[in-house]
Parts: structure tokens; sequence; C-alpha cells
């Protein structure tokens, strides 16, 4: 059982490896606090790659969703001394849900691809960002804010908590739901679906809106870290979570991935940086190993699912 | 048609209780019309077979039943009143279901999700109820012998097994016609066979079915009445059992079998290929064979039985495990495409869209693709001069119809288009041509001029090798014809073995 599920996740055994190896070599490493630590550090990247999962199986990709955790933070910030807490926070939520729509709507009703899409889409909300902040960071006044971002159920962190009931739900969402086989089914072949009666473009949307979801919850989590929020929050955010999704598994091009394996692809990342960290490799090396530690894995990937009856010679 | 058959049908249908009737079907698509008044009807509990070439219209007339297009003109009856299939869903409700030719399954997904894609069987909240998904799928694939797990992941299924994937899919809901497009092209004698029994059952149940085949022994084995289509028009309904292949024929083709083999072989040249035992793992194994110059060889063979992926290992875009190449008495190795064209083979590969051409690049710059490194003035510039003199000259060649140079490929008709692919090569002087189906999706017009221009290459010298699923095309442009069934070689035939018998004995399980 155990076997079966490292082979059909081989991020899982790089995992291990890592955690290994850097137990053996850095000294605060095998240390429950660090394990709470690196869960908190990956939950932000951790809850964008769970809708990313979804949205690259259904075939699409969004790359909004850095702009959109910034602008969710500086809602959920900027709106609470107005609004209240709880308020601000589902205008943040609301907005990103919105923002998704929006997207998934465009992809369905133009046919422009999503790549397209998400791209205008990361340019303009970014600056709707600084329209709304007026290029300003803000600060959470109410202790209570900065103070969840803090705290802990019994001995998890909260927001270690959050991410992974979130990867429980999605899980389950993916395995178990009709929205999640169809998610699959048009993915991995869209005219088939289609000729099946299944309704391509709503589930399209619907995935836009979990990520959009995901997005602004993550700036959310984010700013209670920092207590704060900033415009350039979420930079990059996108590639990393493409990156974490990639490493697990999920393919570029729709109807292949899991929520186990975008799991492990997040924990791979946050390790790896943690680790180095401890090691006090410098950060500029830190992103070279990286870089080459991704096109490591998904070539080894692809040589264990090595098909030679349909490959050609180029 | 014999005025006495058109009677007896009438008769039938006046006995008989229809379940669908299309009435005056028309459907044009731009610039071509692809079905002209058509009728069909199918009875309570009975076969109805359609037959007619490739390109007549059998299937954009049961994509108009299916909802998959709408006709333009023309209604639809389903049990005596009109209705509209609006998509395939649509009609399904309706009780009209398609078993596709080409799979239309998603891989990675399981047996029995792709049994119920689209109407998965839920619980609250969009669960899915797996445990009565996997029962009714068994029970289905149960009634169809079939030896396969409802969990397997349909990418690891063959191609025999995924078709068989494809019929219970339609069987999934309780159909009142079902529609089947080839179901048998890619099933072993066994399959074959469970299929029949299959739809004898149906039959007794009462349910309505058009089965479409060029197999001229299942249709008279299955049917109960047959309609027969050519260029997109109805050319009659008889009673199978009043009727006999050689009227069928004469229906379809307009004009009997035997008028099609006007080929005069030549005097033939020397040995050009010869292949030796070659194997791929997986694909083929141990295949030898030779072809002359001036001579064309037809490779027939099922789905999966290796032919494609035995021209595309002689054009150097797979590495075979064991073997040897000859080209004019010299060894070879080919390891890349340009090894094989450097030494003078070519190959016009399957789908011509998606391997054969740019569709948005212009005539002319098709038809110099693949010697631009020998067209430019060493500082890489391209000569215009020279490019436009190679393709008048294929263009007068071989009767290439486009207004200029400039048009856009996409635009051409696909016999054009086929051209345009066919003189590129020429335009390498090979010394082997191959050709893989190479008058899939053509009108039955340009179809005769692609064969005719085959036997005519080869007169002019070249050795050809022609690959083809249909059996009229490759009995009538071949010299000798091998025979291939999952990746073995299983006979050659020539002069009077070259009969359709032998080949569908040779290719079949």
């Amino acid at each position: 059982m155990i076997k079966r599920i490292l082979l059909a996740q081989p991020i899982w055994l790089f995992v291990l490896a890592c955690l290994l190896i850097f137990s053996l070599s850095a000294d605060h490493f095998f240390d429950l606090r660090n394990f709470a630590n690196i869960l908190i550090q990956t939950s932000t990247i951790g809850l964008i790659a769970l809708g990313m999962t979804f949205v690259m199986i259904n075939g699409n990709i969004d790359l909004s969703v850095g702009a959109v955790l910034a602008l969710a933070a500086s809602l959920a910030v900027g709106l609470q001394d107005a609004l209240g807490i709880p308020l601000a926070v589902l205008v943040a939520l609301g907005a990103g849900v919105a923002l998704g729509a929006l997207n998934g709507v465009i992809v369905w009703k133009t046919g422009v691809d999503a790549f397209i899409v998400t791209l205008g889409a990361m340019i303009g909300v970014r600056g709707l960002v600084f329209v709304y902040t007026g290029e300003q960071s803000f600060y959470a006044s109410n202790f209570a804010y900065s103070d969840f971002g803090a705290s802990s159920i019994g001995p998890i962190p909260t927001l270690a908590f959050i991410f992974l009931a979130a990867t429980l739900i999605m899980h389950f969402i993916l395995r178990n739901t009709i929205h999640g086989r169809n998610t699959y089914a048009v993915g991995g072949n869209r005219e088939a679906a289609l000729n099946a009666g299944i309704r391509v473009g709503p589930h399209m949307v619907i995935n836009f809106m979990i990520v959009g979801f995901l997005a602004a919850l993550a700036g959310i989590t984010m700013s209670t870290q920092m207590g704060a929020s900033t415009p350039n929050m979420g930079r990059d955010f996108e590639l990393w979570t493409i990156t974490a999704v990639v490493l697990g598994g999920t393919r570029l091009t729709g109807g292949a991935g899991s929520i186990i394996g975008t799991l492990g692809g997040v924990l791979a990342i946050g390790i790896l940086r943690n680790g180095m960290n401890l090691l006090q490799v410098p950060s500029f090396y830190v992103l070279v190993i990286m870089g080459t530690i991704l096109i490591t894995v998904l070539f080894i990937d692809k040589q264990l699912s090595r098909n030679s009856t349909e490959e050609l010679n180029v | 048609m014999t005025s006495s058959n058109l009677a007896a049908s009438e008769q039938a249908q006046s006995e008989q209780q229809p379940i669908l009737q299309l009435e005056g079907i028309t459907k044009t698509f731009p610039a071509v019309v692809a079905l002209s008044d058509v009728n069909f009807g199918v009875h309570i509990g009975e076969v109805h077979a359609l037959l007619g070439e490739n390109g007549a219209g059998k299937s954009t007339l049961m994509k108009v039943l299916a909802g998959v297009h709408q006709p333009n003109e023309g209604h639809i009856y389903l049990e005596g009143e009109k209705v509209e299939m609006h998509s395939p869903m649509d009609a399904k409700h309706k009780g009209v279901v398609l078993v596709h030719q080409e799979l239309s399954l998603v891989p990675d997904l399981s047996v029995a999700e792709n049994i119920f894609l689209g109407s998965l069987p839920h619980k609250s909240l969009g669960r899915v109820d797996w445990k009565k998904l996997y029962a009714d799928t068994d029970v289905i694939l149960k009634r169809l012998k079939c030896n396969f797990n409802p969990h397997d992941r349909v990418a690891e299924l063959t191609t025999a097994k995924k078709q068989m994937v494809e019929i219970a899919r339609a069987l999934a809901f309780t159909p009142k016609v079902v529609i089947f497009d080839e179901p048998t092209a890619s099933l072993t004698d066994t399959e074959k066979v469970v299929l029949f029994e299959v739809i004898n059952d149906l039959r007794d149940q009462g349910v309505g079915m058009v089965y479409i085949s060029h197999r001229m022994d299942e249709i008279f084995t299955l049917s109960d009445r047959l309609t027969v289509l050519r260029d997109g028009e109805y050319r009659g309904t008889l009673i199978t059992a009043d009727t006999n292949e050689d009227e069928v024929t004469q229906l379809m083709i307009g004009r009997s079998l035997e008028d099609r083999g006007q080929k005069v072989t030549p005097e033939l040249g020397e040995v050009a290929l010869d292949v030796k035992n070659l194997s791929c793992p997986g694909l083929f194994k141990d295949i030898s064979f030779q072809i002359r110059e001036k001579e064309v060889v037809g490779m027939y063979g099922l789905v999966g039985a290796g032919r494609t992926a035995i021209a595309e290992t002689l054009f150097g875009l797979r590495t075979p495990s064991a073997g040897e190449i000859y080209l004019s008495g010299k060894k070879v190795t080919l390891n890349y495409p340009s090894d094989a064209i450097e030494l003078g083979v070519a190959l016009v590969p399957e789908s011509r869209k998606e391997q054969g051409l740019v569709l948005d690049m212009n005539c002319k710059d098709n038809t110099t693709l693949p010697q631009l490194d020998e067209l430019d003035n060493k500082v890489g510039w391209l000569n215009r001069k020279d490019e436009l003199a190679i393709f008048n000259k294929y263009q007068e060649l071989l009767s290439i119809k486009t207004p200029s140079w400039a048009q856009r490929v996409g635009n051409l008709s696909g016999g054009n288009q086929q051209k345009i692919v066919i003189g590129k090569w020429l335009s390498m002087h090979p010394k082997v041509l191959m050709l893989d189906e190479p008058t899939r999706g053509i009108d039955v017009g340009s179809k005769a001029e692609i064969h005719r221009l085959i036997r005519e290459l080869a007169a002019s010298g070249y050795a050809v090798l022609v690959i083809s699923s249909e059996m009229p095309e490759v009995l009538g442009v071949s010299d000798r014809i091998i025979a291939l069934y999952e990746g073995e070689y299983r006979g050659e035939f020539s002069g009077d073995t070259l009969t359709e018998d032998h080949l569908v004995q040779a290719i079949t399980g």
C-alpha cells in the first residue's frame, strides 16, 4: 500500500528524502516546533495550490492568484476599522470569489486561453490594489486580528490547522463529488466530456471561484501573520504555486493530478526552504537549487512514466 | 434497385411499427452539401444497416440523429412524435444513443466513470455514489461478457476493450434507438460474437438499431433492412433477405466492383526497399517485405495492427529493436527523419491537418518546407524565385487547384491539401514514397484522382507503399497487399489470391 502510494506520488519520496537529509545535517530541523513553523510558512502557498490543482486538472491555469491575495489582504485590513473584522474578512473573501468568477466566465464565454485571461487579471488586479491602497501598507489596529495569526488549537498553530482542514476538504471534493470527477473529465478529454453532456463552462467557473476564494483566504491568513498588508504582497506567488502543483504530479495540460500530490509538492518546497535556511545557505543559492530540483524531479517523473510506443525520435 | 424490391420494402414498412423516422434531411456545411433530402427509418426491434462509401454521408446522418449536428431541412420523428435533437445529451435523454467510432473516452478515469460520464449516480451534496456506480457497471460489463474490471483505468485498456467500454456506455441508459458506427472495426472475433449476441438481445427487447459497417458479411448476418447513401444522397432501402452483395455494391459505388481495378501492372524495376525481420517492442515484430520501383504495395490491417508504426520506423521516427532496412541494396540506419529524407524515403502522414501541413502557411511555403536548407543563398535569405518555381512545377504535375500560391493551405479542400503534402515530398526526389491513409476525409471525386495519381507516380518509377483501412482503396490501388494483425505479418496477397475474403481472414484474429 505505502509502496504503491510512493510510486504513484514520487514527490513524497523526495519529501521523505529531504526530511532524512535535513534531520541529519541541520541541528534544529527535527523539532516539533520547526515542523509547525514549516506548516505555517507553507500554508499561504499551500492554500492557493489546493485551488490551483483544481483549475489545472480542469485544463486551465490562474496567474492572478498573487494579485488577488494582495487585494484580499488589503481589503481585510483596510476595511476592518470601518466594518469590523468579521465583515471585512467576508468582503475580502467575496472579492476573491467574484474575481475568480469573472476569470472563469471570461474564459468560458470568450474562449480566450486561461493563460492570457488570467495574465491580464494579474496585471489589472495588482493595479486595483495600488488604486485602493494608494501604494500604502495598512496596519491592523485591532490586535485580535494579528493574535489570530499567532494562535494555536492545542499544539497545532491555527493557520496550519486551516491549511490541513482545507486540504482534507479539497481532497474529498476532488475524489468524491460529481464536480470533482467532471473536473478530471473536462481536462482529460474535453470533446468526450461535451459529448457526454457535461456542462464544461460552469465547472470551469466553479474552479476559478474556488481558487479565487482560497487565494483570498491565503491573503487573509498572511496578513494576520504580519498584522498588516502591503500592496506588493503575493508577488511571484502564482509561480511558486504552479511549481508546487506541478511537482505534485498534476499535468500541465489537465486531466490528471491529485491533492495528495500537491500537498507533497507544497511540503517539498517548504522543507527545502526551511532546511537550507537552517544550514545557512545564502538565499540566492536557494533559488538556484529550487529551480534545478523542479526540472530534475519532472525529468525523473517523465522517465518513470515513459511509454515507448508513443515516443518518436525528434 | 428492382421495382419488386421497392414494393416489398414499402409493404414491410407498413406492417412494422416505426420507432424512428427521418424525413427529407438536408445538411450543408460551408461549401459542401453533406446530406441532401435523405429519408431513413427504424422499426421496433429492427437492425437497419446504413451503407455507403466514406464521405457518402453516413456519419453526418447519424450525427444529425444523435444531436451533434442540426439539420438545415427535414424532420425527425421519434415514436410518431416530431422531435428536435439539440445536443447529444438531449438525444440520449430522448432515448437515442450513438456508439462512437472514434473513441470518445477520458483516458485517466476508470471504466465505470467513463460509462457513466456526465450522469454519475450521486447522493446528497453532490457526492458520487461509488457503490451504485460500480455495481451498475458490473452488471453492464457482465452482460457484455467483458473480462475487465470497473475500476481499471481506461488508458491501460487495449483498443478493443475501449471499444467495448463505448458500447457499454450506450447500454447504460435503457435506450430506444442505438446507433453503432463501425463497432467491430477494432474487435477480435470472440468480442464480435459477444457484440452480435448483445445486438440480438436488444432486438428481442424491441430496441431499434442502426448499424454502420463496411463489412458485407456482418451486414448480411445482422440486418433486417439496409439503406444505401451515395455522395450525400438517398439511394434506396432494401430488405436484406431479398438482396445480395452485388446489388448493394452497385448501389453504393454506382458501378460494380470489377470495374474498379483498371490498373495495368507495369514492368517492375529494381528492389527499392527491402525490410528484413523488423521489430519494435509492443508495436510490431518480425516484419519482412520488399517494394520494387514502379510497384504499389498496400498495407492492410485493423487499427492497432502496427501499420503506422512500421511506416514511422522506415521514416526514422522510431528506432527498431531488431531487423535491417536496405535501400537500393544498401543497408541503412535511420535515426531521425532527416536521415530518411536524405536517403530518399518520404512519408505522407496519416492526419494531414495535424502532421502534414502548417495550415496557416500558404501553399508555396508548405511545399518548400523540407528543403529550405537548399534554397537559401548562403547568407540565410530564401530565394523566392526558386521557391515559386518548385511550387509551380508540382502544382502543374499534381493539378493542385488553388487561386494562387499565396492561398492559405487551411482554405483548400481536403483533396488539394493532400496533393500539397504529396507535392512537398515529391520535390525532395524520393525513391520510396509512403502514404498513410492517403484519402482519409477526402470526398469521393478527389479520392479517385488521388488513386490515379498514386498509380501514375508508381508508373513513373517510385516505389510506393500505401497504408489504408479501406478495403476498396487497397484493393483498387495496390499490386500487392501485405496483411497485418496486431503487429504480426499475416501474409502477402497478389494476383489470384488478392480477394476481399482472403484479406478479411488475414487481418482478424
